[in-house]
């Protein structure tokens, strides 16, 4: 029982982040684009990979983006995670298992003058968590075009289930608050800064996930018990970022984002990327990002003993770890200048190696070694993506 | 949401509906000179469908989350 327990828990170490932050991307992505101009029509239909630490999540994506007169333009986005995991966490406490996550977006945008409104909702639906996101945002051209300023508002309605108690139903609200500034600089130079709050309240943790404590009456050394988290969360997140246009066909981006959270957790990541068109159609992108962060007030890798205090965590998600990323990214042009219905057609390749290393997180694989003497946990993990944009 | 809350998230947006008022100070960089900015190599998101997927791998697996950009905005050349 206790191992059902584990194993289908994992499936939420998983699928709960991505279900809750599901509806954060929503609102990235259904926030508006550029302001004063709708988006082109286009469509994408994008299969993605990861495979990394024990876990494999495949599927497809379809972006597909109308403009319906002059002044609405609608959205829709289809999305699938198929999850096959033999994390580490379900290696050291269950067994492997398969999920299946699902995501319907559907976007408006209204176009006046130099603004646009836009709305968005969102569903994401799993065996044991269903998440609604409505999003709605302004965004506003001024200064002669050259400054963009966006606002942007959502709220997330999320039900928690077990698959180990059909009777069990939790929710979590969250509410998301963002401001952006895009401003051109100079001839070459495009900046844009971001703020966003989010807040959370309800059930938060895992309701499957253990923390483990020192048990000297155990041959491990150790036993486990529930993870408490807190019932609220409110992070806040700035970013800045920048593209300059280099002196020969080219441009280079860096990104710098600084977060905190009322948990205790401090992360900072930078991201440097070369962007370099090549004549016939091509264009070459390689990237570099680097991302640290703290551990959360409550996280331990190994409590002293049972209860030792109110909230308790060893999810790595809220460990102290570093995480550096290397990428790169190739598309070709197959229509360039028409063809039939199409105005432009592309087909993109993707390819990112991460390293995780955790400085607090141990790799309980190595039973050999005494309680808390275990190596540090780190893997690496490969992300691909391969997609077609079509222009219409 | 507190009374507070609803009254600083108005002020706010009224604040930005009001800015197009100052929209008579002069571009620095004039639309004729944007050709460098209008090209797709200076977009911040060149490709939506690839830039969502990358924000859920990432939040997925850290704690950090938002401010993820796709707000917008660019040269103005249009």
């Amino acid at each position: 029982m206790v191992l059902k327990v584990v194993m289908v828990g994992a499936v939420a170490v998983t699928s709960i982040r991505d279900t809750c932050l599901a509806g954060l991307c929503l609102l990235c992505s259904g926030l508006p684009t550029v302001a004063g101009v709708l988006p082109d029509d286009r469509a994408d239909a994008l299969y993605h990979s990861y495979d990394g630490g024990g876990v494999e999540i495949t599927g497809p994506s379809v972006l597909v983006l109308k403009n319906v007169g002059q002044n609405f333009a609608l959205s829709g986005n289809y999305y699938v995670d198929s999850i096959s995991s033999a994390s580490i966490d379900v290696v050291t406490t269950a067994s492997p298992y398969t999920e299946e996550r699902t995501e319907y977006s559907l976007g408006a945008d209204y176009l006046h003058g130099n603004s646009i409104m836009s709305v968005s909702y969102t569903n994401s639906e799993e065996s044991d968590y269903s998440a609604n996101t409505a999003s709605f945002g302004i965004s506003m051209d001024m200064f002669g075009n050259m400054t963009t300023v966006t606002l942007g508002y959502a709220r997330g309605w999320d039900v928690v289930g077990n698959n180990n108690d059909p009777a069990f139903s939790e929710d979590v609200d969250r509410q998301n608050y963002t401001v952006g500034l895009t401003q051109v600089i100079s001839k070459k130079i495009l900046m844009e800064l971001n703020y966003e709050a989010i807040t959370d309240e309800g059930y938060l943790n895992n309701p499957y996930r253990s923390v483990r404590y020192i048990d000297t009456t155990s041959s491990l050394g150790y036993s486990y018990q529930p993870e408490v988290y807190p019932n609220t969360r409110t992070s806040n997140a700035v970013a800045v970022r920048g593209l300059y246009y280099l002196p020969y066909r080219a441009s280079t981006y860096a990104e710098y984002r600084i977060f905190d959270d009322t948990w205790g957790i401090r992360a900072q990541n930078v991201k440097l990327a070369y962007i370099h068109p090549v004549s016939g159609g091509w264009l070459f992108e390689a990237h570099y990002r680097y991302y640290t962060q703290n551990s959360a007030d409550f996280y331990s890798d190994l409590f002293p003993r049972r209860d030792a205090q109110n909230f308790l965590a060893r999810d790595k998600e809220l460990s102290s770890f570093d995480s550096n990323t290397l990428g790169f990214s190739l598309s070709y042009d197959f229509v360039q200048n028409g063809w039939r219905w199409m105005d432009r057609g592309s087909i993109n390749l993707s390819y990112d190696h991460i390293w995780f290393n955790y400085h607090d997180f141990r790799d309980l694989r190595d039973s050999g070694a005494p309680a808390g003497d275990e190596p540090l946990y780190k893997f690496g993990a490969d992300v691909a993506q391969l997609f077609v944009s079509i222009w219409f | 949401m507190t009374a507070v809350t609803i009254r600083k998230a108005v002020i706010l947006v009224l604040g930005v509906l009001c800015l197009p008022a100052c929209s008579t100070v002069e571009p620095w960089v004039k639309p004729y000179e944007r050709e460098y900015l209008a090209d797709e190599i200076m977009r911040f998101e060149r490709n939506p469908v690839s830039s969502s997927y990358m924000i859920h791998v990432y939040q997925a697996r850290e704690a950090a989350r938002g401010a993820e950009g796709g707000n917008g905005g660019g040269c103005g050349c249009n």
